[in-house]
């Protein structure tokens, strides 16, 4: 073979295969929470999705704020995430074509074994997070405008905290994914709000646990919406709606309950 | 934690584990032709400077030097906002397929290609554009002459953008996305189980895109060697 026709050779072999992945057929693309993929959960469900539908599903799991604007964006058939209220407005203006209530299960907060400010076993969150306040311990938030940092975020309002005035003292944001975020938080000692599911499959827990569980606000609802075709001409919304009808179905959603990691069950399905 | 890490790399390696030969395959897809392209680009861009006098020469070479330090997280956001279907090129749907990280690739490793031949080029320029001169030899001739003189520079060069292009996990994030079987090279893989807290599995990784490194760079210092040896240098 001569120098060029390796070349050549070469060439083809490395652009064959990049070039058909641009034609998959029936493939969607979801616009999902971390929460969802971290967890295993997609792993679990995606290769019975295939098999029920012929779908591939491709998930860009991002967070929820970040989701819905890729979403706004068109860069999406489905999005699947975790802040009713911004999943609402997203349908009211347009973006999306209509909500369900796909799964739930519940935030908690974890932080170090030495609880340093004592709110082990509460059920309070307003007080635990007082106590965090009062005894100058460590919190670190997403900051991230995701789901679970939209619902700490409402939580500290209800306790009648303002954490933004202590931002880089006690109150440590990372701008971050909950994985990146727990990371920081297991590295500082820091306490730290996180959903139930990412914290089960979490695999950097070092000394922590979970201290506060159990609040009715700590309820964290997940919801799915085709993106409109009318406001993005390029979903694929037929597919996008037997992927939601799929999930929606009840062998859909008892497919999310079976999902287990260590004996637990991380999402509870709760379609209307 | 490293020693475990290393265990699970030669586990990962000796299992022959089909997700990480899917993962390690694709990131060498995409950077060996983001690089094929970039060097196709950067080393007529950077000869083109070296040899040419015009003016703004040096606002152009400050600029091609600057970008050689373009932050993959920005050359990220930009091709996203160009490939997103809102965006101006989001009709050809290229955003989160390998495509896309192709482009994002290039966008980064070019200029670094470009303003590293451009100082190779321009050193032997200045050397010897007198000599040639007064022995009456075009200019086509002295480019190639360049070329097959500074061969073993431009191979370093070209090293270079493969390093930038194989490590680089920013850019290749926003505009692939990591998604299974489609998107995920090494780099985002790490990045992904880092944030699932499974940190031997994501330094495990780590080591083998390492040992990629390795046997890329071993591989050309051999043929360098080799070339030494039976004196085509």
């Amino acid at each position: 073979m001569t120098l060029k026709e390796t070349l050549r050779t070469i060439s083809i072999a490395l652009f064959i295969p990049l070039g058909s992945t641009l034609a998959v057929a029936d493939s969607i693309i979801v616009q999902s929470t971390t929460s969802t993929k971290n967890s295993g959960l997609y792993d679990h469900i995606l290769p019975i999705v295939k098999e029920d539908t012929g779908i591939t599903v491709n998930v860009v799991a991002v967070g929820t704020g970040q989701a819905i604007k890729n979403a706004q964006r068109c860069d999406g058939d489905v999005l699947l995430v975790h802040a009713k209220s911004s999943e609402e407005k997203f349908v009211a203006q347009g973006f999306g074509i209509k909500r369900s209530d796909l799964m739930y299960n519940d935030f908690v907060i974890v932080g170090p074994n030495n609880d340093p400010a004592r709110i082990q076993g509460s059920k309070d969150v307003s007080k635990s997070l007082s106590a965090i306040v009062s005894n100058r311990a460590l919190f670190v938030s997403r900051g991230d405008d995701s789901g679970t940092h939209k619902a700490e975020l409402r939580l500290w309002q209800a306790s009648g905290i303002d954490p933004a005035s202590a931002s880089g003292s006690w109150y440590r944001e990372t701008g971050s994914g909950m994985g990146a975020t727990l990371n920081t938080a297991v590295g500082m000692g820091a306490y730290a709000m996180t959903d139930r599911a990412t914290w089960i499959k979490f695999g950097n827990k070092g000394d922590f646990k979970i201290h506060v569980e159990g609040d009715t606000r700590l309820f964290n609802q997940y919801g799915v919406i085709l993106v409109n075709p009318k406001n993005c001409p390029n979903v694929k919304s037929s597919a996008g709606q037997q992927f939601i009808d799929w999930l929606l179905s009840d062998r859909g959603q008892s497919i999310i309950g079976s999902y287990q990691v260590n004996g637990k069950q991380l999402f509870f399905p709760n379609a209307n | 934690m490293p020693d475990s890490a290393f265990l699970e790399a030669f586990g990962l390696i000796a299992t022959a584990n089909a997700d990480l030969y899917e993962i390690l395959w694709l990131s060498v897809q995409v950077s060996i032709t983001a690089l094929l392209i970039s060097v196709f680009l950067g080393f007529p861009i950077g000869t083109t400077l070296a040899i040419l006098d015009f003016r703004g020469k040096n606002l152009c070479t400050t600029l091609l030097n600057a970008l050689m330090g373009l932050p993959p997280v920005v050359v990220g956001l930009l091709v996203y906002l160009a490939l997103s279907r809102s965006g101006p090129f989001g009709v050809l749907g290229l955003l989160y397929t390998p495509t896309a990280m192709v482009i994002a690739q290039v966008v980064l490793i070019t200029p670094i290609i470009a303003a590293l031949t451009y100082q190779v080029m321009d050193d032997l320029h200045r050397e010897y554009r007198e000599l040639f001169l007064s022995l009456n030899i075009q200019l086509p001739k002295a480019i190639s002459t360049y070329l097959w003189d500074a061969r073993y520079s431009l191979i370093t060069t070209v090293l270079a953008g493969f390093g930038r292009a194989i490590s680089e996990v920013g850019a290749v994030m926003i505009v692939g996305g990591n998604i299974d079987h489609l998107t995920r090279v090494m780099t985002t893989a790490i990045a992904l189980e880092t944030s699932k807290g499974e940190l031997a599995i994501a330094l495990a990784l780590g080591v083998v895109l390492l040992t990629l490194a390795l046997i890329v760079n071993g591989l050309v210092t051999a043929v360098r060697t080799r070339a030494r040896k039976y004196g085509y240098t």
